[in-house]
């Protein structure tokens, strides 16, 4: 008779003593969680068919050969569809850059730190404000400053290890990921 | 609406299928019947010239679209051979490219319209809020279809903003990385954002109706804020509110009109002519005019994330905003002290927009600083306050009243004569 006090439809159901309800509660429960998981598990497709797709992947690491660069020259290739700065320093720059007094930097970071090889600066060539792309990489143009990078977009000076040294860039050039294959080739990524 | 009855439809045809769906009687009660204040003035169509835009928009994007090729090798080219050798393609392009300029136009003012009537206020806060759902939806939109040119500035453009994305500490990064499907903005990030650009005016569609519909349970607002007390402070939709909407219509087209047929170019970027090159950046990219005042309150801050945060929290500030205004009368009519800083919010809006058109540097910097902490001190301190402080004036007792007896607040016993006259 106890069931006749609880509310239509709860204990319209119920086995005797309300277990009817709990285990009523418990499927509906699990059922909900089962169903949550499967549509997560449906949607992951969906969701991670807009990573990078395989081919862009195998284009994320690629060689460069550094032979043909003069001292003093500089290349830009394009890695992951960003502009690499390779720069082939000479004495005074890499003098330049490790005279720095660490303490004066905006974003600290000592040259060697910068660089696997001294008379190699290889930095992404994204200036860290607002993305442009800063000039100095060929002989005509200015280079700021510091003999590094200017940026003419928001006017940010970088120095010979690519780094902020005026401007309102918050960080240095990135360094990208890379190991060299051989003296005078690396690969990016 | 309770006056609202049943037609009778002679034709046997609609007959028919109206007692199996009753489209005619929806029609004709929602688009004839539907009861108007009778004083709603020129600014109430708005909402029905954007409804037009959205039209004209989805007309001539399909059109398009059946021109256009998603692929970063050819889209550019593809873009100038609907300007060159496409019947009509230049005419298509300008109308859809100033389009989303004169969208953007009308939704502005109908939002002004909204702030300045107290559209926003109970009952309306779902209303509200779809609209401002329904703004969001149009930038991601615009954003989308700015980008698929292919140009300098769709590129650059692309670039800065997905990389706001990375502001955001641990997940930014592969955020972005998954916005692009790639490194950088290239041929997957056009590709995506070509399908998504098709999609969202179809959301947007689903959007206005909901909005219609939570319109027409509430009805319309009007100049005085109070709501109608019976037939005689309201019109039929048709005819009047039909001419009326129609003829500004006309008249907004012929605003237009001018602009695709005489300074198409005008409210672009030239450097978008230019096509995308990932290694050089524009000396000074500036988004649309239409995202200008949320692009100055990003660039205002000087934190990163920080300004991220602000800019979203500009147009969220929006969707609380029913919340948030704590008084209950809706028209600034009758608010002499928020009808002014109401003007002084339109006019830190076109500040802002200014500044966010000029370099991020010196007293551009500072005017967007100002503006900003206007834009949110309005907002969040302002509205809660005044509605507590402000002393509004004496509503009127209906809608008919002061323009049947000539303005004047009249004396009780006149309540029952307009009634007649309807």
């Amino acid at each position: 008779m106890a069931q006749t006090t609880h509310p239509p439809g709860t204990g319209a159901h119920a086995a005797p003593g309300g277990e009817g309800t709990s285990r009523r509660d418990f499927l509906y429960l699990a059922t909900g969680a089962v169903g949550a998981v499967g549509v997560a598990a449906a949607a992951w497709p969906f969701i991670d068919s807009m990573n990078p797709a395989a081919d862009t992947l195998a284009l994320a690491s690629i060689d460069v050969d550094l032979a043909p660069v003069a001292e003093g020259q500089a290349i830009t290739v394009t890695w992951r569809g960003k502009p690499v700065f390779v720069r082939h320093r000479t004495a005074k720059e890499i003098d330049e850059a490790k005279k720095v007094n660490l303490g004066e930097l905006r974003d600290p970071a000592a040259d060697d730190a910068r660089v696997k090889k001294p008379e190699w600066l290889i930095v992404i060539g994204i200036c860290t404000h607002l993305g442009c792309v800063p000039l100095g990489q060929k002989p005509t143009d200015p280079r700021g400053d510091y003999d590094g990078w200017f940026c003419p977009c928001h006017g940010s000076h970088y120095d010979t290890a690519g780094r902020i040294r005026k401007g309102p860039a918050p960080a240095n050039l990135v360094v990208p990921q890379y190991a060299f294959t051989s003296d005078t080739a690396i690969r990016l990524g | 609406m309770a006056q609202a009855h049943a037609p009778q439809f002679k034709n046997p045809v609609v007959k028919w299928i109206d007692s199996r769906l009753p489209i005619f009687s929806m029609l004709d009660h929602e688009y004839n019947q539907y009861p108007m204040p009778r004083n709603v003035n020129y600014l109430w169509a708005f909402g029905a010239i954007a409804g037009i835009m959205l039209v004209i928009m989805i007309a001539t994007g399909l059109v398009l679209a059946m021109q256009y090729a998603a692929n970063t090798n050819i889209a550019f080219d593809s873009v100038e051979r609907i300007m060159r050798d496409v019947n009509y393609g230049w005419l298509l392009r300008y109308v859809h490219a100033n389009g989303a300029s004169m969208f953007f136009i009308a939704v502005y003012i109908h939002m002004f319209r909204g702030l300045y009537y107290g559209s926003y206020k109970a009952p309306r806060e779902i209303l509200w809020i779809l609209g401002v759902l329904i703004m969001l939806a149009m930038m991601a939109t615009a954003f989308m279809g700015y980008v698929l040119p292919w140009g300098q500035m769709s590129f650059w453009g692309a670039t800065v903003i997905t990389n706001l994305f990375s502001a955001f500490p641990i997940v930014g990064d592969p955020i972005v990385t998954w916005l692009w499907g790639g490194f950088s903005v290239d041929n997957p990030t056009l590709n995506r954002f070509f399908a998504l650009h098709f999609l969202l005016p179809f959301v947007l569609f689903a959007l206005v109706i909901l909005h219609t519909a939570a319109l027409h349970v509430s009805g319309s607002n009007n100049p005085l804020g109070i709501d109608p007390k019976g037939p005689q402070d309201t019109v039929p939709f048709n005819p009047y509110v039909t001419i009326k909407d129609g003829f500004a219509v006309v008249v907004f087209l012929i605003f237009y009109a001018a602009f695709v047929f005489f300074a198409p170019n005008y409210l672009g970027h030239p450097d978008n002519y230019i096509p995308a090159n990932p290694l050089v950046t524009p000396a000074h990219i500036v988004p649309e005019w239409y995202f200008l005042p949320f692009y100055a309150i990003l660039r205002a801050i000087p934190d990163k994330l920080g300004g991220v945060l602000a800019m979203f929290g500009a147009i969220a500030v929006l969707a609380v905003l029913p919340w948030l205004d704590t008084s209950k009368v809706r028209s600034c009519k009758f608010r002499p002290i928020y009808r002014q800083f109401f003007w002084i919010l339109a006019i830190d809006a076109l500040v802002l927009g200014y500044a966010g058109a000029m370099p991020a540097e010196g007293v551009w910097l500072m005017i967007a600083r100002i503006g900003t902490a206007y834009y949110f001190f309005h907002f969040l301190i302002l509205l809660p306050l005044l509605g507590k402080l402000e002393r509004p004036l004496p509503l009127p007792a209906s809608i008919c009243e002061p323009v049947l007896k000539g303005g004047g607040r009249v004396a009780a016993g006149a309540h029952a004569k307009p009634m007649e006259k309807a």
